[in-house]
């Protein structure tokens, strides 16, 4: 391979800076989509400069020094102006105190701390106006992923199996209700925060999960997506480090993300959890995950619902084998989950817990339960566990009677395949018993 | 993507024992370090004792060998690694171009092996081990 061209490397150029440029620009311009559109002419200049005069050394800098000039341009060509006035002022307030600063020196060091730090600051609210609560789901999702994540349209689209026309709308209207409704480019208010900041992480782990576990088709998992989640979650936990629920959801990311290696075998088929070869999980990543979540903890968060379902996650990581898991921590750490956060699959999974750390019929008993749940009908891992449970307590029939259900229920071909093999299997034990030659 | 940066440092080779780089070359890597994490890439990083105080195996005739370092072969040697996640080989050439290092060193970028890497029969063959080493026990 050679030496990456400059297209390559004015592409690697814009994904280190490009969400960064963008949110200096709206904040001087108040308006998203034009920050972007003055960032992409910013790019289209530098396509144009730098095959001639190389990638400059602070990039960066450079791009959002044109950006910034294009800006200015259309601000005096506009009524903002006169808002903006004030503001600038402002700036020439600060830097007549620090021309008076000792030496050159001194001042660059103070305008670059300055500026860095306004950077950061003006990043934050980029990341909580893109996944501001007015937008929909899907909008939040793919301006995140343009804005933050600086991906393409066309990439966005085959992350998440849409129409690359479908994104496309989605943000030019997603940018649109923005400005309607005047969303101020903030960090929100104290009051406000927990609510906008469980909007953000609401996002990313959607992310995360979209390329974490395929709803359909026969690919599990489309791993770009993890990454990028990741990437924004580490950033995020830089941007607000005070913020424990950051540091909740990025330790579950990193220990889910430890086992892509292991998750899938070499023919694609899925590899449940307590079948994995542990050897493949990245420790790297766990060891991240683990000191996330002690973040979490020392800032009083750990039992926040991100930093639960990281413990949970942490105790499988710290398995060295299935056989030596943790589960009636496990089942602990569900019981103070379904306090702060009851869902059906919360207690699901409680049900799991219980039956590994007491004997499957105190799964049982819980799971029987959830068969009246409405919202569990279509799920196919409540026919899946039930039939594991009756699977280990003898009722070989009706066990083998819940993994066909469960294969039905599934939209992946792969999963469905191992159902179908495990209600085979029940179905052979359970003539075996009975006596069949 | 996962790459290794590699840092070279040349003369490392020949550093005595307990060899710590400049304070004003300490500070600028470390705000490096920092803007790797801030940007959410950084997965790893350490620096490595030189030489001196290190060893080399040697597996001459299925017999494995110790030496001390210092070396004597002028070989360059390494001063330490960073692991970073990125999307592409361009994204690790930039991040490694922005660091602060001096025209002694060398930065060498190294893409991480992830074992869908390796062709369908190697994982195979590795998965089929795994299935023996972990003592699966047989669920009806």
């Amino acid at each position: 391979m050679s030496v990456p061209d400059t297209r390559q490397a004015i592409d690697a150029v814009w994904r280190i800076e490009s969400a960064r440029i963008i949110a200096v620009l709206v904040r001087m311009v108040r308006d998203v989509g034009l920050a972007e559109e003055l960032a992409q002419d910013a790019l289209v200049s530098a396509l144009e400069r730098w095959p001639v005069t190389g990638v400059p050394d602070n990039a960066g800098a450079w791009l959002t020094a044109v950006a910034k000039n294009r800006a200015l341009d259309r601000l005096r060509r506009s009524q903002l102006l006169e808002r903006k006035h004030a503001e600038l002022g402002r700036e020439l307030e600060v830097r007549q105190e620090l021309a008076q600063a000792e030496s050159a020196e001194a001042l660059d060091a103070a305008l670059d701390t300055t500026h860095a730090d306004e950077i950061d600051d003006d990043l934050l609210r980029l990341v909580f106006t893109a996944c501001h609560p007015v937008l929909s789901r899907e909008a939040r999702i793919a301006l995140t992923l343009r804005l933050l994540g600086g991906l393409s349209t066309d990439e966005i689209a085959r992350a998440f199996l849409v129409a690359e026309a479908t994104v496309a709308q989605r943000i030019v209207r997603a940018k649109r209700t923005l400005a309607e409704a005047r969303v101020p480019f903030e960090v929100p208010r104290q009051e406000e925060r927990a609510a906008r900041l469980s909007s953000v992480l609401e996002v990313l782990y959607l992310i995360f999960n979209e390329g974490y576990s395929a709803t359909a088709g026969d690919d599990w998992m489309r791993p770009t997506l993890c990454e990028e989640a990741l990437r924004l979650g580490r950033i995020l936990a830089e941007l607000a480090p005070h913020e424990p629920e950051v540091h909740g959801l990025v330790a579950l990311m990193e220990i889910q993300a430890s086992r892509t290696g292991a998750r899938v075998g070499p023919g694609g088929e899925p590899i449940l959890l307590l079948d994995q070869n542990r050897a493949r999980w990245n420790h790297l990543l766990i060891g991240r995950g683990l000191a996330a979540l002690e973040r979490a903890g020392a800032l009083g968060g750990a039992r926040g619902p991100y930093a639960l379902q990281a413990a949970i996650a942490a105790c499988h990581a710290r398995a060295r084998v299935a056989e030596e898991t943790d589960w009636e921590r496990i089942a602990a750490l569900y019981d103070a989950l379904a306090q702060l956060a009851p869902s059906p699959i919360v207690e699901l999974n409680r049900a799991v817990a219980l039956s590994m750390a007491f004997g499957p019929a105190a799964g049982l008993e819980l799971v029987d339960e959830l068969t009246a749940e409405r919202s569990l009908e279509h799920y196919h891992l409540l026919p899946s566990v039930r039939g594991d449970l009756l699977a280990r307590l003898g009722p070989m029939e009706e066990a083998s009677r819940e993994f066909q259900r469960a294969a039905t229920l599934t939209r992946n071909a792969r999963e469905r395949h191992l159902l179908l093999e495990r209600a085979a299997n029940c179905a052979g034990a359970a003539h075996t018993r009975s006596g069949g030659v | 993507m996962r790459f290794m940066m590699l840092m070279i440092p040349s003369g490392y080779e020949t550093a005595a024992p307990g060899t710590m780089p400049d304070v004003k070359a300490i500070e600028a890597m470390m705000k490096y370090n920092e803007s790797l994490q801030k940007a959410g890439v950084l997965l790893a990083l350490d620096g490595l004792h030189p030489p001196s105080m290190g060893a080399r195996i040697t597996f001459s005739g299925g017999k494995a060998k110790a030496t001390d370092g210092p070396f004597g072969d002028g070989r360059e040697t390494l001063g330490g690694y960073w692991m970073i996640q990125v999307k592409s080989r361009a994204e690790a050439i930039e991040w490694a171009s922005r660091c602060p290092a001096s025209e002694k060193e060398t930065i060498e970028v190294r893409q991480v092996q992830d074992f869908s890497d390796f062709p369908v029969e190697l994982q195979q063959a590795a998965a089929d081990l795994s299935e023996l080493q972990s003592g699966k026990s047989v669920t009806p």
